[in-house]
């Protein structure tokens, strides 16, 4: 029965993947790609590994999608036709997935107690952070506190990555927003609309601090 | 975006679920799958339904995006942070047994305050990079 779970995910897997190859639409191809990590987190469920599938389930099918349907609002859902042949291209994906079927050789086959995973370190996780850390979910016991640093620097990649995301998001051909100062400000976009809106905020200043206002106030207070 | 009732109503009813939701997953990430990578997700999630269905300025006013980069910053602040206290009390980095009389409890103390870290600058980044994404305007060529 698992077995068939398997072979139908990998199926359905791999028509996904093809799909998305032959897709020129874009939207549909974030579409699929969001299901193909939906598949994915469902592998994940069948070699027990819960928690990596929640994540993917997450984060990929559902906040990565997000951010590509959002990117394809910016540049259009049309693929470009490809101005090269993809004979090359095509070589060096067949070569790579040759070196990477060939290094799956190697490895010890899935779920054996004898792999050497399973000989290092997760015996003692296994056996006493009952006792060490009192959670019954081993996988949080490992993630927060065995290994608490890794997790530490992986907050900080995620807020590392953020700060790159708005630095480049923030330069070239300006929409009407920047950050500066720690702050989003408003910005013109062109020199037509800097003329108008200079124009107003000047009007706006020079009512805000006239004189006669202040004066008229004085006089009211 | 007044003529999909079904939408508004259905996200309305659907988003104070999802933010349940990411906190169970939150604290229920002792006992059975999820953690604070997880919640954030959720949690971003939900103020991402309310962007795509009330619109960004909308969103805006609930969560402004000040607020999002100050969490995204505070999360990490807080999981070194709790490094530090546990520095302080005369343990090594990041070793919450000090955290408490009762090693065990501080492990549970120590975990529960690095997973919020984490909650937080997840919940902020996914959040603050939507912004990003969906502030930006589209540049016509």
């Amino acid at each position: 029965m698992v077995e068939f779970v398997d072979i139908a995910l990998l199926v359905l897997l791999g028509i996904t993947a093809f799909s998305i190859i032959r897709q020129k639409n874009l939207f549909a191809a974030v579409m699929l790609a969001g299901i193909y990590s939906l598949l994915s987190a469902g592998l994940f469920v069948v070699m027990d590994a819960v928690d990596v599938a929640f994540t993917e389930a997450a984060v990929g099918a559902g906040i990565s999608t997000i951010l590509m349907l959002g990117t394809l609002a910016l540049v259009g859902h049309s693929e470009h036709q490809p101005q090269h042949r993809p004979i090359l291209p095509l070589f060096v994906v067949i070569l790579t997935g040759a070196v990477l079927v060939y290094g799956t050789l190697d490895i010890p086959p899935f779920g054996d107690a004898s792999n050497p995973a399973h000989h290092h370190v997760a015996p003692h996780y296994l056996e006493e952070s009952e006792h060490e850390i009192g959670i019954p979910n081993v996988v949080t016991s490992v993630l927060a506190s065995y290994r608490g640093y890794d997790t530490m620097g992986e907050t900080t990649v995620i807020f590392a990555a953020l700060v790159g995301v708005l630095l480049l998001l923030s330069l070239g051909p300006r929409p009407r927003r920047v950050f500066s100062n720690g702050r989003w400000i408003t910005v013109a976009a062109s020199e037509k609309d800097a003329s108008e809106g200079g124009a107003e905020e000047a009007q706006e200043d020079t009512l805000q601090i006239s004189p006669e206002e202040k004066t008229l106030g004085d006089t009211n207070g | 975006m007044d003529d999909r009732v079904i939408l508004r109503v259905g996200a309305k009813i659907l988003i104070p679920f999802i933010l349940l939701f990411a906190l169970y997953v939150q604290f229920h990430g002792d006992y059975g799958p999820g953690g604070g990578f997880q919640a954030g997700v959720i949690f971003a999630a939900g103020f991402v339904l309310y962007a795509l269905i009330y619109g960004l300025e909308n969103v805006k006013k609930v969560l402004p995006p000040q607020a999002v980069y100050i969490c995204s910053a505070l999360g990490v602040l807080l999981y070194a942070g709790v490094g530090y206290v546990t520095m302080a009390l005369g343990g090594n980095f990041l070793d919450y047994g000090v955290l408490a009389h009762d090693p065990e409890h501080g492990q549970h103390y120590g975990i529960l305050l690095v997973e919020l870290g984490v909650l937080i600058t997840v919940f902020g980044v996914m959040v603050a990079v939507f912004y990003a994404f969906a502030g930006r305007r589209r540049v016509d060529t």
